[in-house]
């Protein structure tokens, strides 16, 4: 029997942009066991809502996360209107959906690129950022803000998009899509990429629905759970069907994420057809009094934002569980058996977002 | 109303637990999270499933010295949620198939993020 030893894989790694800790156990380069650990950027950010009145923690929400830092402050108030029983604009509906899509475009994109790095394939990688960088534009242009966009509020949105500007938006889809179509083409059937990942870190239907894995992670082992078909935001007009793969290897994760772009383009295109004229927001009187566990798929995987308030300007507890959090036991099963020059691109198929995890 | 999925909250007892997550899990719900409220003297830990959107909450209200048992055996991945609690909120859970012993979050400071209340915890950041 081999000698096994252990390695120390972070919590800095030149493929960890954030800083999370695996102990490998080896015998020879084969992985047999894996022992992960947190906790080197926990900020105690859901214990801030003791200190910050409800329609304040909106900012702290989206500032949990760089990537989706929307989608965070969408949860968020989903949940506080629910709790206060107010019900947000269409048109606030509608926006909120096309800049989750923004958001779901950057970060697969940011990934896209980053897994390309992982693999060594660094044209890919800056192709991949090229395009993200199209997306950041649109989300500077229409909330002022490239990463934290700041216009989700209880109660609706602060910023409206006018209709020249959806227009234009419009108009760039169609070559923005081949763009990302002749992207995701390399992805899906270069020999290479396929070579690298088919058959790796796979984890089986059964296995990735009761290890509560979530996203493309779980999606991309043939679950369909996609938090959008529950309607939130507008997608209940728009419909929606999640995009599902059944090999459970990081090709098929990656393969979720590539049909996931050209899925969000889609509603992006289908929102600004759609768009209703009205208002952007209802005033919110009162404080909430009542618990909700507010749901959304981000595009990890699907976040949820407990909140419960006792009827003061604070609420007496937010508890966040993020998707990557939910997808680190899925981690820990489908690394053994991989070989350790290929564990960076295992560990990259979650899209592990440490900053979310520790909150 | 903005969101439209059903959910549902039931209070279960601490020697019903294990019991009541097993016919969830044979059921073929999926474990969404496990959560930890202070409430003033006490815990609420919310246990959170998921199957096809139909969203279920178990809730077990304990004592500051309850041991609770570890949901582990049933679904794997819940030892990042035990070992959560245990390191944030210095709950005791027994049988949990991989146990920190309070070192799965890593945090410098012992209050509030670690165990500071049992002194013969086996937790090492105590």
């Amino acid at each position: 029997m081999p000698k096994r030893i252990v390695v120390p894989f972070g919590p800095q790694h030149p493929v960890l942009p954030e800083p999370i800790h695996l102990d490998l156990v080896l015998e020879d380069e084969l992985v047999v066991d894996v022992v992960p650990s947190i906790g080197y950027i926990h900020r105690g950010l859901e214990q801030l809502v003791q200190k910050r009145e409800f329609t304040e923690y909106v900012y702290v929400a989206e500032r949990i996360c760089g990537i989706c830092s929307f989608m965070h402050a969408l949860c968020y108030c989903q949940g506080i209107e629910h709790i206060m029983k107010v019900e947000v604009p269409d048109r606030a509906k509608y926006l909120r959906t096309i800049w989750s899509e923004c958001s779901r475009l950057h970060s697969h994109l940011l990934w896209l690129g980053l897994f390309a790095d992982g693999m060594g394939f660094e044209n890919l990688f800056m192709r991949s950022w090229q395009l993200r960088e199209s997306v950041l534009d649109v989300l500077e242009d229409t909330t002022g803000g490239r990463v934290i966009q700041g216009t989700c509020k209880v109660g609706g949105i602060r910023r409206d998009i006018g209709q020249e500007k959806l227009d234009e938006m419009h108009r760039a889809l169609d070559p923005f899509e081949q763009q990302c179509r002749d992207l995701g083409d390399v992805f899906l059937n270069d020999e290479t990429v396929k070579y690298r990942l088919q058959g790796l870190g796979v984890i089986s239907k059964d296995e990735a629905y009761t290890l509560g894995a979530a996203g493309p992670t779980l999606r991309g082992s043939g679950v369909a759970v996609d938090l959008r078909e529950t309607g939130y935001a507008a997608y209940g007009d728009l419909g929606f069907k999640p995009i599902v793969e059944t090999a459970g290897d990081c090709y098929a994760r990656c393969a979720v994420r590539v049909k996931e772009v050209y899925a969000s383009i889609d509603l992006i295109r289908r929102a600004i057809d759609g768009i209703p004229e009205g208002p952007l927001d209802v005033k919110v009187k009162g404080a909430p009094d009542g618990e909700y566990f507010s749901r959304v798929e981000q595009p990890r995987g699907e976040v949820v934002h407990y909140l419960r308030g006792d009827g003061t300007k604070h609420l007496a507890r937010a508890r966040i569980r993020t998707p990557t959090l939910a997808n680190i036991p899925a981690l820990v099963k489908m690394l053994p058996g991989a070989q350790l020059a290929d564990v960076p691109v295992v560990v990259l198929s979650i899209d592990p977002c440490i900053s979310c995890t520790e909150r | 109303m903005t969101m439209n999925e059903e959910q549902t909250t039931t209070s279960v007892a601490l020697e019903d637990l294990v019991g009541e997550v097993g016919r969830l899990h044979d059921g073929g719900y999926r474990l969404v999270q496990i959560g930890c409220t202070d409430i003033g003297g006490s815990y609420e830990i919310n246990y959170s499933f998921d199957k096809d959107y139909q969203f279920k909450n178990l809730r077990l209200t304990v004592g500051p010295e309850a041991e609770v048992p570890s949901i582990s055996g049933i679904y794997w991945g819940a030892f990042v949620y035990e070992n959560e609690m245990h390191d944030l909120f210095g709950i005791p859970v027994t049988g949990i198939n991989i146990d920190f012993q309070g070192t799965f979050i890593k945090t410098a400071e012992k209050y509030p993020f670690s165990v500071t209340r049992r002194g013969g915890d086996r937790c090492r950041n105590a």
